[in-house]
Parts: structure tokens; sequence; C-alpha cells
């Protein structure tokens, strides 16, 4: 049967180091076939989280190869295996053990978010009335599977640890999907400029790139968000009106 | 002084999928303190996986619909063994408990009136399934668990309950560790609500994640709950079968809905060479008017693709033991022919099913809207569960709720596709009202420390074998896989289920043993060894269930009874714990139907 080499982060007290496996290779087999088969026969003791393995929960984020990506959508036949193929855990967010991080802070910033506040029903019976069009890019942005891969390769989080100015890319998407809803009656905008920080972002589109379920996120969250912090607040017209109304 | 670290609430709920988070945001709005636990983190939860939608008799999309149509439908697809009180006031409540979502945030699929969008489903007479796409499950998770956050419930991420506590007859808590750390927490409450999904687990070809080890049936039964109808497993006719590593994954019968067609290896489309009589005048006589049912032409009959999962599953059994399957033992799944009926056929299919096309495309190297699927059963969910009271949801232990897939009763032999999300609704909601009422009329009882602790020594016993060369875990829960699969699956024959039996009591000699190695935090091997117990009570469950069940009823197939007896139609077999440790099997007589509800099921059967 063929194998492949795997290196594989491990914790340990020290912090953690790269550990070889070698692994054999079935038809059609992704990395986190890999680190079960590894669990299950050569270090049961290994930490992973993964819940589906089939893309849609979003658990089982580590870098592949240097790569943020799901491990369960990861085939093998898209990876070198002439060479080891190294997985680890999520580099912008504190370590647990093994490929698991603590991803808490993102349940933390959730809370800080308005939440949906719809305007009054359009029909008598409490229902309203939305066309599909008008749907279709909060439908997108709902499609997040919460992985968190885009905060991981986000530079704000993961190079700068602005966490407390900055909520990242899942959560600028996250209060896109609010703002955009056309039956959503809350104002964001004042937060997103002051304590969401959606300043800071400067476009990389590096969390766009590694989404799994690509979510335009830099083009149809992000910038119209920051577009609507624009117009309140620097658009030198409104800024003069807002003067002449105090 | 307790020798744990401690929560108290009034009502806890065990379980963050769909049921869980609507038992605890009702308990919370009724006033009371509510703690949520979730074995995962919250949002990842198996509801996640539900892809075609919501049953709801919303009458949207098409006016004949009704709670009545709804209420038979359900009736007939569980083949007359659910409980009617809960199919009744699942088909009442359903339509409700949907608006509420996009009161809450859900952004369904829309009518060109702007009304949310409902399509056909298996078994369902009117296109009544409210979705998005093929990812209605993560919509109604995430509006959930985004309303939930603001509610001021307490949630407890990547915790595992190992013991229900009882005392005086009555739910007082639970005792379980958080997996980050290893440490045990004991949790005191008024009222219990358990929400704990599935038991796929028990079985090697499953759409089920890690999580769907039977913990609730297990702890429930422990507890001296009782069981009921736990021989009734779905085995979902299409899961992924190519390549080895996406078997069992779900291809959602969304892809039916949408005019998705079943062919053996001749091209032949088997689904019209058995119709069952129950069905007979409800299904399409040819191809072209089925296809017209899919495309909501409302004179046509549905096309028999879209027949009960149950049915749908045997019948592919069938071509493959004839020799008539797919290469890799299953068969085809078209979607792709559509193109002769539509012209913007490709987009359409990725409109309309996307995780579908990416699913395959990425995992199986094949594009739906060219080539047909390689598509066999899959062990899906279970209609069997704990024993509840319909109305209130609560179990034989007073205290002790139950709601959604660990709870019997709404679905009979056999579950219609899309009232899962509007069964964790409906009693999801029931149950955090009444347990939240529970809470507030009944005075506390005290959690037993002792209980608690005889639970952790057992719990960590594993480590103790590690330290004398005992089995691996996994090795063990795989060797249960493979043997429930053979031996209890979709074909079953007394004499092989006596022999999973025997098999069971050695399995279960093999987990006394399980070892694991390394230290208590984020230990997965550790994690495996605790719910074998479970899985092997919940296996232990089915299989008796099975044997007593002398007939072929719904997702229950012997081979050796193939046909319905209606001496089995009175009444549903119920498990329970005797004394002596040892597990009792009973039949418990159907409740009566009122007049009026069977005269509902009447009509519909014109």
């Amino acid at each position: 049967m063929k194998q492949a080499a795997f290196k594989v982060w491990r914790t340990d007290e020290a912090g953690g180091h790269f550990e070889d496996y070698s692994v054999d290779v079935v038809p059609g087999m992704v990395v986190l076939d890999a680190i079960h088969q590894i669990q299950a026969t050569q270090a049961s003791d290994m930490a992973v989280r993964w819940n589906c393995k089939a893309g849609k929960c979003g658990s089982c984020s580590a870098e592949i190869n240097g790569n943020p990506k799901l491990m369960c959508m990861t085939r093998l036949n898209t990876l070198n295996l002439l060479e080891p193929v190294t997985v680890e855990p999520m580099r912008a967010f504190p370590p647990i053990k093994d490929l698991v991080t603590d991803v808490s802070w993102n349940f933390r910033v959730k809370k800080t978010i308005t939440p949906f506040t719809p305007r009054p029903a359009d029909a008598p019976d409490g229902t309203w009335r939305m066309r599909q069009q008008d749907v279709d890019r909060v439908q997108e942005f709902r499609k997040c599977i919460e992985c968190f891969l885009c905060q991981d390769v986000c530079h704000i989080l993961r190079d700068h640890h602005l966490h407390d100015e900055f909520i990242g890319p899942r959560f600028l998407t996250f209060a896109a999907a609010l703002e955009m809803n056309p039956l959503d009656a809350a104002d964001r905008v004042p937060a997103l400029k002051e304590q969401h920080g959606v300043g800071y972002c400067n476009i990389t589109r590096c969390c766009t790139k590694v989404c799994p379920e690509h979510i335009t996120i830099t083009e149809n969250a992000i910038i119209p968000l920051k577009e609507r912090v624009v117009d309140r607040y620097f658009d030198p017209i409104t800024r003069l009106l807002r003067m002449i109304k105090s | 002084m307790s020798t744990f670290q401690t929560h108290d609430y009034d009502v806890l709920v065990i379980g963050a999928g769909g049921a869980g988070l609507r038992a605890a945001i009702e308990a919370s709005a009724a006033g009371v303190n509510v703690g949520l636990i979730c074995k995962s983190l919250l949002g990842k939860a198996h509801t996640v996986m539900a892809e075609g939608g919501v049953a709801a008799a919303l009458a949207n999309v098409d006016d004949r619909d009704s709670w009545k149509v709804h209420f038979a439908d359900t009736m007939r697809g569980g083949q007359y063994v659910n409980n009617w009180r809960m199919a009744e006031l699942h088909a009442k409540e359903a339509p409700d408990r949907v608006r509420e979502l996009e009161a809450w945030g859900a952004v369904f699929d829309r009518t060109t009136d702007g009304r949310i969008l409902q399509r056909n489903f298996g078994g369902h007479r009117y296109p009544r399934l409210a979705h998005v796409g093929d990812r209605t499950g993560l919509e109604l998770i995430r509006t959930l668990q985004d309303y939930g956050i603001h509610r001021g419930i307490d949630v407890h991420m990547e915790f595992t309950v190992v013991s229900l506590l009882v005392s005086d007859g009555r739910a007082a808590g639970v005792i379980g560790y958080e997996r980050e750390r290893g440490r045990f927490k004991v949790f005191s409450a008024g009222a219990v609500v358990l929400a704990t999904g599935g038991t796929g687990r028990a079985y090697k070809i499953t759409s089920n994640s890690w999580e769907g080890t039977g913990d609730g049936h297990a702890l429930a039964y422990l507890a001296g709950a009782e069981l009921m109808d736990m021989e009734f497993i779905q085995f979902h006719p299409t899961g992924m079968i190519w390549p080895p590593s996406v078997q069992g994954i779900l291809v959602t019968e969304g892809v039916r809905g949408e005019g998705g067609i079943l062919l053996n290896k001749e091209g032949r489309r088997f689904m019209f060479d058995d119709i069952p009589d129950a069905y007979k005048n409800q299904t399409a006589t040819d191809e072209e008017e089925g296809w017209r049912y899919t495309q909501g032409d409302k004179s046509a009959k549905r096309p028999p693709e879209l027949l009960t999962r149950d049915h749908v599953a045997r019948c592919i059994m069938r071509e493959v033991k004839a020799g008539r399957g797919s290469p890799h033992g299953g068969v085809f799944l078209d979607i792709a022919w559509i193109k002769k009926k539509l012209s913007n056929a490709e987009a359409h299919i990725k409109r309309k099913l996307p995780s579908m096309y990416h699913q395959f495309k990425e995992l199986g190297d094949i594009d739906i809207t060219k080539e047909p699927m390689e598509v066999g059963p899959t062990t899906h969910y279970i209609m069997g569960g704990i024993r509840v009271n319909a109305d209130t949801q609560m179990s034989s232990i007073a205290g002790l709720f139950a709601a959604g897939e660990c709870a019997a009763g709404i679905n009979g032999a056999n579950r219609l596709g899309g009232n899962s999300l509007s069964d964790l609704l409906v009693f999801g909601k029931r149950a955090g009202e009444h347990a939240a009422a529970f809470t507030k009329e009944n005075r506390r009882v005290a959690v037993d420390e002792a209980q608690a602790q005889r639970a952790m020594e057992d719990a960590l016993a594993p480590f103790d074998h590690g330290l004398r060369g005992g089995e691996n875990p996994f090795t063990i829960q795989a060797a249960l896989q493979d043997m429930m699969q053979s031996h209890v699956g979709i074909v079953r024959v007394e004499g092989e289920m006596r022999q999973a039996l025997t098999e069971l009591d050695a399995l279960r000699a093999r987990a006394s043993r399980a070892a694991v190695t390394g230290h208590r935090e984020y230990n997965n091997g550790w994690h495996t060894a605790i719910d074998l117990r479970n899985l092997l009570t919940v296996s232990e469950a089915i299989t008796r269930s099975a044997i007593e069940r002398k007939e072929s009823r719904g997702g229950h197939f012997r081979d050796d009874y193939p046909d319905k007896n209606a001496e089995y139609a009175t009444f549903n077999i119920v498990t329970r714990r005797k004394a002596d440790g040892s597990m009792d099997v009973v039949r418990v007589p159907l409740p009566p139907m009122p007049a009026e509800l069977k005269q509902i099921v009447e009509e519909q059967k014109a």
C-alpha cells in the first residue's frame, strides 16, 4: 500500500514540535482521514477538533503545509506526497493541545455586535415580504460555517494582535449580513467605526482567498461596510450638513 | 462542601443542536436561569448537516396544504406506530416555529411574492419544506445560536456528560468533564432536558459525526428511563459511496426533490418497478408526470424517487443484490439529465444544490451538473429514543425531559425528510417550556455526591488500564461498528441478531478493559473509551427491540419476516433496565387515536 509521510504538531512542555508519522494512503483520502488513522493506530491521545467531516461545521481548521484549510476538505491528491505533509494548528489563536486552539475570543466578539432587530411585520399575520434578489447577498454571508480560517490568516489579528480593537473578517461579514438584511432596522455603522475597527482592514484579501465557502468577504462584505462608514463620517457634504444642523 | 467544581441551574439543557438551543431559549424566556452544555463548540452540532429543509404546512407554495395533510403524511410515513398526539402537535405548531425563526433572523429562500419558499420532499404530499438552498440546518442552528447568545443562557462548550444524577426518583443534575483540562464538574438542576441527538456512530457507514454516540439515550436508560422504538433506524437511501473516505456522507433528498432520478447500471429507472399500495394513488404513472411534479405542476403526482426513505433504501439494496448496481456497490443518482428539460440546467443545479455541487466536486471529482453520482444507503437517524409525554416531553423520570432525535414518538417506524428540523423546533420549545414550569412548581432535590464520585471513577478507569496494557478504544469502537453494520443493518434476520447479542457481550468485556495513554487534557482516545459504554447500551437496545419485532415496517426490515403484520401495529416496543442491570423488552399498547384524527387519516388516504 502507498505510504505518505506526515509531520503533525504535538504540544509538549517546551511548547511543541513536529512529530513524524507514516500513513497508509487510500483513494479519495483527506487530511482528516490521515489524522484519524494516526490517532487510531499510533497516537490515541492526539487532540483534534472535528465534527461533520463534510465541510459543513467548520471545526477542523488547521494549517496544512502552511496553508489555512479545513482538514476534511483537503484531498491528499492535491498535496505533494513526495515531501512530508505538515499539519499544525491555526497560529492566530492560543494553543490548547496539538491541533486544537482556543477560539473562544470569537464567541465573545460576536456578543458585542448588535443582534438582528427586525422592522415591524409587513403582513397582519406577522410575516414579512422580501424578494429573492434582495436576500441573495445576505445569504452569501450566511453560508459562513465559522471555521475562523479568515480570522487565522488576517494579519491585523495574526501579526498585530489587535484583538481588542478589530473584530476580524468573520465578524465584519456577520455585521454585513445584519446591515444588509432587508428586515433589519438597527444601525451598526457607529460601532463598526469606533469599536469594531473596520478601518483597520487594508483589503489584502487574504481572508477571501482562504474562505472554504468561497464567500467574497472583502468585496461584498467589508468594502461596503467601509463605504457606509466613509459616507457617514468622512463625506465632505454630509459633514457640512451635519455641522449646519448642529 | 463539594469536592467537585459545581454549577447550579433551574433548567439544564444537555446538547446544543436545534432541539437543545430551542429548549434553552424557551426556558430562558420563562424567566428561569438556564445552563446549556455542548459536546462540541457552540454551533457545530449535527443540526448543521441537515440540508433539505424544515417541514411546515405554511401553504405558501400550494394552498391545498394544511396541518391535517401534514399530520396524515407523517402518520402514513411512520406506518401508523407514531405517537398520534406528537404528530398532531408537530403538524399544528411547525408553521409558527418556522415564522418565529424569520423574526429571529433566518433568511429563507423566497417565493416570487416574497414569502418563504417551500420545496417537495419524500412522503410530503405538497411542497412543504422551507429551505435555504441545501444548507437549511446551518441556517437554523445559526439563527438559534445568534438569538440565544443574547438571552442570558450560560453556555458550557466542549463538555461531556458521563452520568445523570437521580435522587428520590427525580433528575437532580449531571456529572461530566470539560474537554480542555479533563476536569470533572457537577451540575445541579431543577430540571434536565436531554437533546443529544442520535446514535449513528454505532454503525460503520453513517452520516453522523463523532458525537452521535447515543449519549442521551444511554444516560436516560442507565438512570432508569424507558427507551421506545429502538428497532427503527433510518438508513438514508443516498449517501456517498466512493471514494472510500467519504463513504456515508449525506446526499440530500433535495437532489430528488429538484428532479434527480435513480438509475441502475442498465440505465433503468428502477423506482417505478415497486410502488407500495399505500402510495399508489399518490405516485406518478410515468416519468413525464414525475418531472412535471418536481416543477410545480399541481395536477401531477410525485415521482417514485420521492417515496419514503425506508422504501427507497430497500429498492436500492434490491438492485445491488441483483447485480444491477453501480461499480462501487450503489446505484446512480442523476440530476444532470435535467439539461434535456431546462436550458439553464447547470446554473440551476448550482443555485439549488450548491453544497452538493461542491461536495462531489471537491471530494469525489464528480461534476454533478454533467454526470451522475454514485449513492447507497447510510445510517442517518434513529426514530427510537427516550419515551416521553407527548405534550410535555417529560420522560418516565420526573424532571427529566427529552427533545429532538433522542426522544421517540413523532416519527413512528420511519421519519419523513424535513420532519426532524420541525420536530426539534416544536418539541425543543415544548421541552424548554415544561422544564421551566416543572422547576417552578417542584422543590429541588439534592445531588448525591457519592453517585457523582462513582461516575467519575468509572470514567477515569481507562487510564488505569493504560498502565496495564489494555486494548485501544478506537479498535473496539471499529469492531462494534463493523458488527452492527453486518448483523443489525438494513436487512435483518433472527440468527444474525442473536449472534449480535453474543458479540455485544464480548465487546462489553473488551470495553471494560479499554486503555488510554497520555493525560486528561483534550485526549480523544479517552473520550472514545468513555463513549463506548453509550454505544454498547444503544446497540443492545436496538438489537433486542429488532428481535422482538417479528415483521417488517418502516426502517425495520426483517428478511425472515418480510411483510407487515397488523398485530404489530398495535404496540410499541419499550426497553428498560431491570434491577439486576439486564435489559427488559416489553410491548406497550399504542394509545387509541381520537375519532377526528382517524377521520383525517382516512380522508387523506384518498
